[in-house]
């Protein structure tokens, strides 16, 4: 991606980056990340302070009082320049201050932190747990291909690719909590203090939810990839040797599945950040993408800015390991080039 | 599935210019396969309940007819909602908005992506690397995360709403026209036309934009069934019609308190939801495989063609950062500018 910026660069590093491919491209990346986030902060910033005629008002509301205005004016700088007022406030981020919530009044932090650890459990639980169904299957499926099993999963892969999580939160809760069973709960009451770790049971259906939405997509993957491998040129003379299908599959074929489903895993983690908005609201649970709902209606500026700059770190932090991992698996390419 | 689809699949592998109105084509040959029918027939079936479904009510959506939750009885054959409206009523009133605003979200994303992916592969050099990166800065904002940013700001304006889906669309549309665009640009008969002298507007416009249609084909679907999904699930969340409206996501959200005692006031607009999106995405399905050859005797092409077969097929394009599964350094340097 960078690379493209960085045209100008001189022979000596041109060749120093042949010899150091990873780390390269760790940097290139770092780098574009870097400006990524910086550019995702100026909009940040804009659309939650600029745009608007009046920021005040906007925040009190249509029926707030003249002098009420005047003093969230004062207290938000708006009396000064945008610039100014950007410089402070990056400023301000890059030491972790945040500015205080509007609605809880306690700094942006102290709101977002507890619920970044629920929804931190809640993602990595859902990526962990699809990643491992999502590439079994996968790998059954390109070996059994054109089998009946395979036909099954690729029509019910296409039927939930194409569902909203809601929808399929709400069969589940139907079948699970109030209609058929009644065995889990419908709604994730975390008591304040406690995080969702030590609540389990809260943790099933949302994380369900989720798992269902990304496997599909991982298993489709790992099977059209493993499917690429599995026929090709050296994968027949290994088999001509004589090798187990077993060790042709584990040992031949999925290393080589590795870089696109690493990518397509990383995908779905990136998805998962915005997906987790309407789960996590659907179950009442306490994460940051209910939060990121309840700021907005309570127009909590500060809580909005620092969800949606978590999740934008987040979304670079994903790109840049996905993008290390699968070259990590391709030796052809991590290779100095000579 | 005869003379119709061998035209429509010839253009992608073959190296022969087609006439424009390919893409009808195109879509003939899709609805003639099984997938096709299926996704088709689902989603006019939703299409219809939804237009028609204002005129058909039973009661007014917004009147109070009955006990909150009632259980489904003759008058009221869906029951009751949380303050005893209508299910039924409000089921059938609840959808066309939410289709009008898919569309023209979908509309807004192929438009602003096609400009911008047509230009930057036209432009090529510099401007290709500036308009693609800033289009990928949209990328780090998840869809639902950008459209509750701005409505944080402006308020849960309907075309607000549109506009942040259609906006959040552009990356991906870009990327896949960017790259559409460069593989025709490169066809002997485009290059033959610029030989002529004939001008680069001209020839972007007569030669290169009529090819794109079935790259733009997949594209629409995939975008539409997603706008449904995001739309659906920002209305769930509260951000689009206020109530008393009624609108099958935010029926959802009003109903379920009382999933236990009247379950249809979720289950009906859920299933209409999914049964849309189910359509939308099976009819998609059917064109990304007759666009890429799949069913045509090339399915080895599209299994073996592995990742860019998938990516073609849309598996991935519902998420960001789609081309970087495709993407590796040779050919990163192998598409800077080689023409000028």
């Amino acid at each position: 991606m960078a690379e493209i910026a960085l045209e100008g660069a001189s022979v000596s590093s041109r060749r120093w980056r042949d010899d150091h491919p990873i780390l390269w491209l760790t940097l290139t990346r770092a780098l574009f990340g870097v400006i990524t986030l910086l550019a995702v902060s100026v909009i940040v910033f804009a659309a939650t302070t600029v745009l608007p005629g009046n920021a005040a008002k906007a925040i009190l509301g249509q029926t707030a009082t003249p002098a009420r205005v005047r003093a969230l004016q004062l207290e938000l700088h708006l009396d000064h320049s945008v610039w100014y007022r950007y410089w402070a406030w990056l400023t301000g981020v890059l030491h972790g201050d945040f500015g205080i919530s509007y609605a809880a009044r306690i700094p942006a932090w102290q709101v977002v932190g507890p619920r970044l650890a629920n929804s931190a459990v809640l993602v990595l639980l859902a990526g962990v747990i699809g990643t491992i169904i999502g590439v079994g299957l996968g790998a059954l499926a390109a070996v059994r291909r054109g089998g009946r099993g395979d036909d099954v999963l690729a029509v019910v892969s296409l039927g939930v690719t194409s569902l909203p999580e809601f929808v399929v939160g709400i069969g589940l809760v139907i079948v699970f909590a109030t209609t058929f069973f009644h065995v889990l709960p419908a709604v994730s009451l975390v008591p304040p203090g406690s995080s969702a770790w030590q609540n389990p049971s809260v943790l099933v259906l949302p994380v369900a939810t989720l798992v269902i939405v990304i496997v599909p997509y991982i298993l489709r993957m790992t099977r059209a990839a493993t499917i690429e491998a599995l026929e090709s040129d050296y994968l027949e003379s290994a088999r001509l040797k004589g090798l187990s299908p077993r060790r042709l599959l584990l040992v031949h074929a999925l290393p080589n599945a590795i870089p696109p489903v690493v990518q397509v895993i990383g995908l779905n983690l990136l998805y998962l950040a915005g997906g987790i908005v309407v789960v996590e609201t659907l179950f009442a649970f306490p994460g940051i993408g209910q939060g990121l709902v309840n700021a907005v209606d309570d127009r909590d500026v500060p809580v909005i800015q620092l969800t949606v700059l978590l999740l934008a770190a987040f979304y670079v932090f994903v790109n840049i390991v996905s993008d290390v991992v699968s070259l990590l698996a391709s030796p052809r390419r991590r290779l100095p080039r000579s | 599935m005869s003379l119709t689809a061998d035209k429509a699949v010839k253009r992608p592998d073959g190296r022969t210019r087609v006439d424009r109105r390919q893409w009808t084509r195109l879509l003939a040959a899709a609805s003639s396969g099984m997938r096709g029918r299926i996704g088709l027939a689902l989603t006019a079936m939703v299409v219809l309940a939804a237009a028609l479904g204002p005129f058909l009510a039973p009661y007014s959506p917004t009147q109070f007819v009955t006990t909150p939750f009632a259980k489904p009885s003759a008058e009221h054959l869906l029951g009751g909602d949380d303050i005893g409206r209508d299910v039924l009523s409000r089921v059938l009133a609840g959808g066309w908005v939410l289709l009008v605003m898919a569309v023209a979200a979908t509309v807004i994303g192929l438009l602003l992506g096609t400009l911008a992916g047509v230009c930057a592969a036209y432009l090529r050099g510099r401007w290709d690397g500036l308009i693609m990166r800033s289009v990928d800065i949209i990328l780090a904002f998840p869809t639902v995360v950008f459209a509750l940013l701005l409505v944080s700001v402006i308020g849960p304006k309907l075309w607000l709403i549109v506009v942040a889906v259609g906006v959040s669309h552009a990356p991906q549309v870009a990327r896949v026209m960017r790259a559409a665009t460069l593989e025709i640009s490169e066809r002997d008969f485009v290059k033959a036309v610029e030989l002529w002298g004939i001008r680069s507007w001209t020839v972007m416009r007569s030669e290169v934009l009529p090819n794109l249609s079935s790259p733009l084909m997949v594209e629409l679907g995939l975008r539409l069934t997603y706008s449904i999904v995001i739309i659906s699930g920002l209305s769930f969340l509260g951000f689009s019609q206020p109530p008393p409206a009624p609108n099958w996501g935010l029926m959802i959200n009003e109903n379920l308190l009382g999933l236990a005692a009247n379950p249809w006031g979720v289950v009906a607009p859920a299933v209409l939801i999914a049964l849309l999106t189910i359509g939308t995405n099976t009819f998609t399905d059917a064109v990304g495989r007759l666009a890429i050859g799949v069913g045509r005797g090339n399915e080895e092409a599209a299994a073996g063609g592995g990742v860019a077969g998938a990516v073609m097929l849309g598996e991935l394009q519902q998420f960001p950062l789609d081309d970087t599964v495709v993407e590796d350094p040779e050919a990163t340097e192998s598409r800077e500018p080689t023409v000028d």
